[in-house]
C-alpha cells in the first residue's frame, strides 16, 4: 500500500517534470468539485463526481503557487512514506510554515489540497500516513467490537464495557471488526443532547438500537462505520437530526456522500440510510417550539432545491413546506412535551411508519 | 382704540442688519464652529476676487489665534488692489454693499453680505470692532479702521481711523474677534485645500494657532478676469426690465439692441413684431401691460446663448489636473471642460475631474468635491444637484461599484461656473436642481467614466501580464527545483518554456551563496541592444564581465552594462554581493521586457 501511494504521488511530479522538459507549462486536471458536477451512480447507488473537469495550469501566479504547494506536499509525503512516519492534517498545515511561498494560508487550503491528491492518485489519505484529528464521535448499543490498537487487540461490548460517553470511534476504522450484535437497527443522531437522552431513557435496550453520535457534520471515520454497520451486519440505518437545512445536509452526506469527498462515496456513503426527522411536517404535527428561518437558512433551503442529492418528491415537498412555514426546530424541542416523549411516542411511531420496527 | 391702531404702533421697518442678526443661519453662521469657516470663506473669496480683478497672483494669509476663553482672532490678509479709504466702512460695515451685485459675470462673492455679516457676528458675540487695514498702492499710505455696524440702520460706525505705514505696497487685511471653537479645524483645512485646488494660481498660507500649513501654486498664470456682459433677453424678469426701460432714452428697438446681449436689429424687430409695438416708441413711455407683452415676446424669440467666453472663467482641464495632483496623490486623473450652456438666460460651464487610486481610501463612498464659481461647497452635500447627478450615472459601467454614490478609491470633482449659480439658499451650500445643469454634469461624468474604464482595463491587462510573468519566470523555476528533487533527476531547465510563453526580453536576478547572478535572455524574434542598470549596495568589483561604468550614489552603486543580444541569445553577469537593490532594463519597449527579481 505504501509503495503504491508513493509511486502514485511521485507519478504526479514525474508528469510535471516531463511537461516542463518538453516546454509545456505544468498542469493538473481535476473533476470540478461542486454540486453541479455530481452524478448518481446506479451501480453503487451513491453520488460521485461527473465528467466536468477543470485544468489548473501554472500560467497565473495563483495557479502556479497552487502547483508549487502541491509539489511541496508531494515531497513531504514521499519523505514521510520513505521514513515510515505519520502526521495529522493539522501538523501538515504547520509544517508548511517553513515552505516560504508554498506556505498554506489556512488549514482548509491544505485539507482541500490533500483531497485533490486523493482524487488524482485514487488513493485515500490514510495511505499517505495522514490522519485527521480525533473528532469524538461515538457508539452505544448492543454490539461487540474488536479493535487492533498500538498496544494489542482489545475486545469490548458497546453497552457493558464502555462509560457514559460510549465507545469512541477511532480514526482508522480498518482496524475495527464487528464480533457480534443483538441489534435490530442503527440510529445516527446529530446532537450530543439527544444521544444522551436516548441512552438515559434506555431506548437502545428497549428497541435493540445501536446509537451513533454524529457530532454535527460526521467525520469520514463515522460515515465509514455507518456504511460498514449497514453492509456487514445488514442492519437498517436511520438518521435523526435537527429540522433545518444544515441538518438535511448531514443526512445527505451520510446517505448520498458529500460534495467534498464524492471521490470516495463508495466507501463513505450509506445509500440505504433513511431520514427520521425532525421533518418540517413534524414541526406542525407536534406543534414543536420553533425559531424563524434566517436569511441564510432560506438561501440554504433554496440551494438544496437545486442540489441533485435532494431531487426527490419527498425532499421537495418537505423543503417547500418549510419555506412556507418559515420555521425550524431542534430535535431537543420534543422535550417541550416531556422528557420521555421522544422515546415513548415520537420515535416508535415514526420508525414503525418507516417499517424499521 | 381698535386693534388695528394698536398694531399700527408696533409696525415699523426692519433693517437688513437686524434681520440677519436674528437669522444668522441663512448666511452660514448657525454655530460658532461654522462661523469660523464662513468668515474665512467670505474673506478668502473676496481676496481672490479682488486679486483676479487686479490681475495679480494671489498671496493669501489666513491666521487663527486663541486670544481668550473661546475667543479667537481671525486674520485674513491679501495682496489685492486694496480698497479706497472712503469705501472701506461700507464694504465691511454695511450689509448688501458690493461691486458685483449689478454685474453679469462669474464671481465668487455677489451680494456683498458675506464679510459684513462676519463683522456683525463678531460684534454680537464679543462686542469688539473689526480691524481693517488697506493700501491701494506704493504712493498711498495705508488706512487703518476700527469698524462696527449700527444694526438698527445698517450703517457703518467708524470707531477709529488713522493713516499708518504698512510693509505691503497694496492689499487688505481684516481682523475679527469672535467666540468660537476649533472643532472644525479639519474641515477648515479641507476648505483651504479645496480652494487651492480650484485656484491653482493662488498661494495660501494658514497659521492655525501656531500650526502653519501652506498650499503652494501650481501655476504662475493669472486667470483672465471675467468681464461683465449685458443681460440676456431670456434671463430677465419684469422688475428688472422695467428698471432698465425707465432708465433708457431710446426707442424700443434701440433699447433692445443696446441693453441686451446677443440682440441685433433682426432679433429686435422680431420681438417688437410679436409684441405688436411700434419700433419707434420711446421705451420709457410704455405702459406696464405693453412691457409685459414685450417681455413675453423676448422670451419667445430664439436668441443665441450669452457670450460665455467673456463672462465666465473656467479653470481648464490642465489646471484642474495640476491642482488636484499637487494636493492629492492619484494614479489616474482626467478633467473635462464642457462647452458653455444656458439656464434661464444665464450662461454656465460645467467642468469635472475624475481621480482614481493613489492615496484615496479604497473603502467607502468616493469623495465628491463640489465647487461653484471656484468656491468649494462644504455643507449639504445631499441636497446638491451635483450629488444628484453623480448618483444618476451608472458607475458600474465604468468599473466602479456603486450604492447610490460610487464606491471605492475614486474622487469626483465638479465645478459649476455661471453668471448666476442657482443656490438652494443664501448660505450657498448647495446648487439647486436645474435640469439643464444636471444634464451637463451627467454628460461630463459619463465622458470621464469612459476614460476611467479604459484606464482600468489597461491596468487589468498589465496586471495579468505581470502575473503571468511572475508565474512563468519566478514560480515555475521553483516548481522545477522541487519536482526534480522528488523524481531524483537533474534540475529540469525551464528556459525553453519561459521563452515560448514570454516572447520577450527576460532579465532575472538571483542570489545564491553570496553570488549575485543576473541573466538576460532575448526571446523576441529580433536583435536587441540594451542597457542594464543594477542599483544596490554591492560594489561588484569582481563582476564578470566588468560594468561599463559605476556611479557611486551616496553609498549605493549603480552598475551599468551595455549588451547586444541576437535572437535567442543569453547574456549573464556574476559578482560577489548580497543581491539587494533594484534591476532595470532600458532600450526595449516596456511591453517587450520582463524583469524578475528572484531575491524578493
Amino acid at each position: 500500500m505504501d509503495a503504491l501511494a508513493k509511486e502514485r504521488l511521485v507519478g504526479i511530479a514525474r508528469t510535471w517534470y516531463e511537461q516542463m522538459r518538453d516546454g509545456i507549462v505544468p498542469y493538473v486536471r481535476l473533476p470540478t468539485r461542486t454540486k453541479h458536477n455530481i452524478e448518481y451512480d446506479d451501480e453503487s447507488e451513491v453520488w460521485k463526481y461527473g465528467d466536468k473537469e477543470s485544468t489548473r495550469a501554472a500560467t497565473t501566479e495563483k495557479s502556479a503557487v497552487h502547483l508549487l504547494k502541491m509539489a511541496y506536499v508531494i515531497g513531504f509525503l514521499k519523505q514521510q512514506l520513505v521514513e515510515n512516519r505519520s502526521s495529522t492534517l493539522r501538523e501538515l498545515y504547520y509544517i508548511s510554515e517553513g515552505w516560504k511561498r508554498a506556505k498554506f494560508s489556512a488549514q482548509d487550503e491544505s485539507n482541500l489540497l490533500i483531497e485533490d491528491l486523493e482524487i488524482i492518485t485514487d488513493v485515500q489519505r490514510e495511505a499517505f500516513h495522514l490522519r485527521p484529528e480525533e473528532d469524538g464521535a461515538s457508539i452505544f448499543g448492543p454490539l461487540r467490537i474488536r479493535e487492533t490498537t498500538r498496544r494489542g487487540v482489545r475486545e469490548m461490548h458497546c453497552q457493558e464495557d464502555v462509560g457514559e460517553a460510549g465507545y469512541p470511534i477511532p480514526n482508522n476504522v480498518d482496524t475495527l471488526d464487528f464480533v457480534d450484535h443483538d441489534a435490530k437497527f442503527v440510529i445516527a443522531i446529530e446532537t450530543g443532547g439527544m444521544y444522551a437522552r436516548l441512552m438515559e431513557n434506555g431506548f437502545d435496550e428497549e428497541y435493540g438500537a445501536i446509537l451513533v453520535h454524529l457530532k454535527g457534520q460526521p467525520a469520514r471515520s463515522t460515515r465509514r462505520v455507518l456504511r460498514r454497520l449497514s453492509d456487514s451486519l445488514d442492519l437498517p440505518v436511520v438518521v435523526f437530526t435537527d429540522g433545518d437545512p444544515w441538518s438535511y445536509r448531514i443526512y445527505a452526506s451520510v446517505a448520498y456522500g458529500s460534495i467534498k469527498s464524492a471521490h470516495m462515496s463508495e466507501l463513505l456513503a450509506t445509500p440505504q440510510a433513511q431520514f427520521v426527522g425532525v421533518q418540517p411536517t413534524d414541526i406542525s404535527d407536534y406543534d414543536l417550539p420553533s425559531d424563524r428561518l434566517t436569511e441564510q437558512d432560506v438561501n440554504a433551503l433554496k440551494a438544496e432545491l437545486t442540489d441533485p442529492r435532494f431531487a426527490t418528491e419527498y425532499w421537495h415537498n418537505q423543503i417547500n413546506l418549510q419555506l412556507e412555514m418559515k420555521l425550524k426546530s431542534e430535535q431537543q424541542a420534543f422535550a417541550s412535551r416531556g422528557l420521555d416523549f421522544v422515546t415513548k411516542e415520537y420515535l416508535p411511531t415514526r420508525l414503525s411508519e418507516m417499517g424499521v420496527i | 382704540m381698535g386693534i388695528a391702531e394698536d398694531l399700527a404702533r408696533e409696525q415699523r421697518s426692519i433693517s437688513v442688519a437686524e434681520f440677519f442678526e436674528k437669522n444668522k443661519h441663512l448666511l452660514g453662521f448657525d454655530s460658532p464652529t461654522r462661523g469660523i469657516i464662513t468668515t474665512i470663506k467670505e474673506a478668502v473669496d473676496n481676496a481672490l476676487d479682488a486679486c483676479e480683478e487686479a490681475e495679480v497672483l494671489p498671496d493669501i494669509f489666513v491666521g487663527i489665534r486663541k486670544v481668550g476663553d473661546d475667543v479667537y482672532r481671525i486674520t485674513v490678509e491679501d495682496n489685492g488692489p486694496g480698497i479706497v479709504p472712503e469705501n472701506i466702512p461700507f464694504v465691511f460695515g454695511k450689509l448688501l454693499y458690493g461691486s458685483r451685485f449689478h454685474q453679469i459675470r462669474q464671481s465668487r462673492g455677489q451680494q456683498g453680505i458675506g464679510i459684513s455679516a462676519a463683522v456683525l457676528y463678531a460684534q454680537l458675540t464679543t462686542g469688539t470692532p473689526a480691524l481693517v487695514v488697506s493700501r491701494t498702492g506704493a504712493r498711498e499710505k495705508a488706512h487703518r479702521f476700527e469698524l462696527m455696524i449700527r444694526t438698527e440702520t445698517n450703517e457703518p460706525q467708524i470707531v477709529s481711523h488713522e493713516e499708518i505705514d504698512w510693509d505691503r505696497t497694496h492689499g487688505t487685511r481684516i481682523e475679527i474677534e469672535f467666540k468660537s471653537t476649533l472643532a472644525a479645524k479639519k474641515r477648515l483645512l479641507d476648505y483651504l485645500r479645496l480652494t487651492a485646488i480650484v485656484n491653482p494660481h493662488a498661494r495660501i498660507t494658514a497659521d492655525i494657532d501656531g500650526e502653519v500649513t501652506s498650499f503652494e501654486r501650481a501655476s504662475d498664470e493669472v486667470p483672465p478676469c471675467p468681464r461683465p456682459v449685458l443681460p440676456h433677453p431670456h434671463g430677465i424678469e419684469f422688475g428688472a426690465l422695467k428698471r432698465l426701460a425707465d432708465a433708457s432714452d431710446g426707442t424700443v428697438e434701440e433699447f433692445l439692441i443696446e441693453s441686451f446681449s446677443r440682440v441685433g436689429k433682426k432679433t429686435a424687430e422680431e420681438m417688437i413684431g410679436i409684441a405688436g409695438l411700434k419700433p419707434t416708441r420711446r421705451v420709457r413711455r410704455l405702459g406696464a401691460d405693453e412691457l409685459k407683452l414685450l417681455l413675453d415676446a423676448m422670451q419667445g424669440v430664439r436668441v443665441p446663448a450669452p457670450p460665455a467666453q467673456q463672462c465666465l472663467s473656467p479653470i481648464g482641464e490642465d489646471l484642474i489636473c495640476r491642482g488636484l495632483e499637487k494636493e492629492i496623490q492619484l494614479d489616474f486623473v482626467r478633467a473635462r471642460t464642457r462647452p458653455s450652456a444656458v439656464h434661464s438666460g444665464h450662461a454656465f460651464i460645467i467642468e469635472a475631474a475624475l481621480g482614481y487610486g493613489g492615496k484615496l481610501p479604497s473603502e467607502g463612498n468616493a469623495q465628491i468635491f463640489r465647487f461653484a464659481n471656484r468656491v468649494p461647497l462644504l455643507y449639504q452635500q445631499g441636497a446638491c444637484t451635483i450629488t444628484g447627478a453623480v448618483s444618476q450615472v451608472n458607475w458600474r459601467n465604468y468599473g466602479l461599484s456603486q450604492q447610490t454614490l460610487p464606491v471605492g478609491p475614486a474622487l469626483i470633482m465638479v465645478h459649476v461656473a455661471s453668471t448666476n449659480v442657482p443656490f438652494t439658499s443664501e448660505s450657498k451650500d448647495a446648487v439647486a436642481s436645474i435640469p439643464e445643469i444636471e444634464r451637463e454634469i451627467v454628460l461630463v461624468l459619463q465622458e470621464l467614466g469612459r476614460e476611467l474604464k479604459a484606464y482600468l482595463s489597461r491596468r487589468e491587462r498589465k496586471k495579468q501580464q505581470d502575473d503571468r510573468a511572475r508565474a512563468v519566470c519566478s514560480i515555475i523555476p521553483e516548481i522545477a527545483a522541487k519536482v526534480s528533487e522528488i523524481v531524483e533527476l537533474p534540475l529540469v531547465d525551464t528556459s525553453p518554456l519561459e521563452g515560448r510563453i514570454m516572447r520577450k526580453v527576460v532579465a532575472k536576478k538571483q542570489t545564491n551563496d553570496g553570488k549575485v547572478c543576473i541573466r538576460v535572455t532575448n526571446y523576441t524574434n529580433s536583435e536587441v541592444a540594451l542597457t542594464l542598470y543594477n542599483l544596490s549596495s554591492d560594489t561588484a568589483e569582481d563582476a564578470e564581465p566588468q560594468p561599463d561604468f559605476v556611479d557611486d550614489i551616496g553609498g549605493e552603486y549603480n552598475k551599468v552594462w551595455r549588451c547586444r543580444l541576437d535572437v535567442g541569445e543569453a547574456w549573464q553577469v556574476l559578482y560577489t554581493g548580497v543581491g539587494d537593490g533594484v534591476l532595470d532594463l532600458r532600450g526595449v519597449e516596456d511591453t517587450m521586457k520582463v524583469v524578475v527579481d528572484l531575491d524578493v
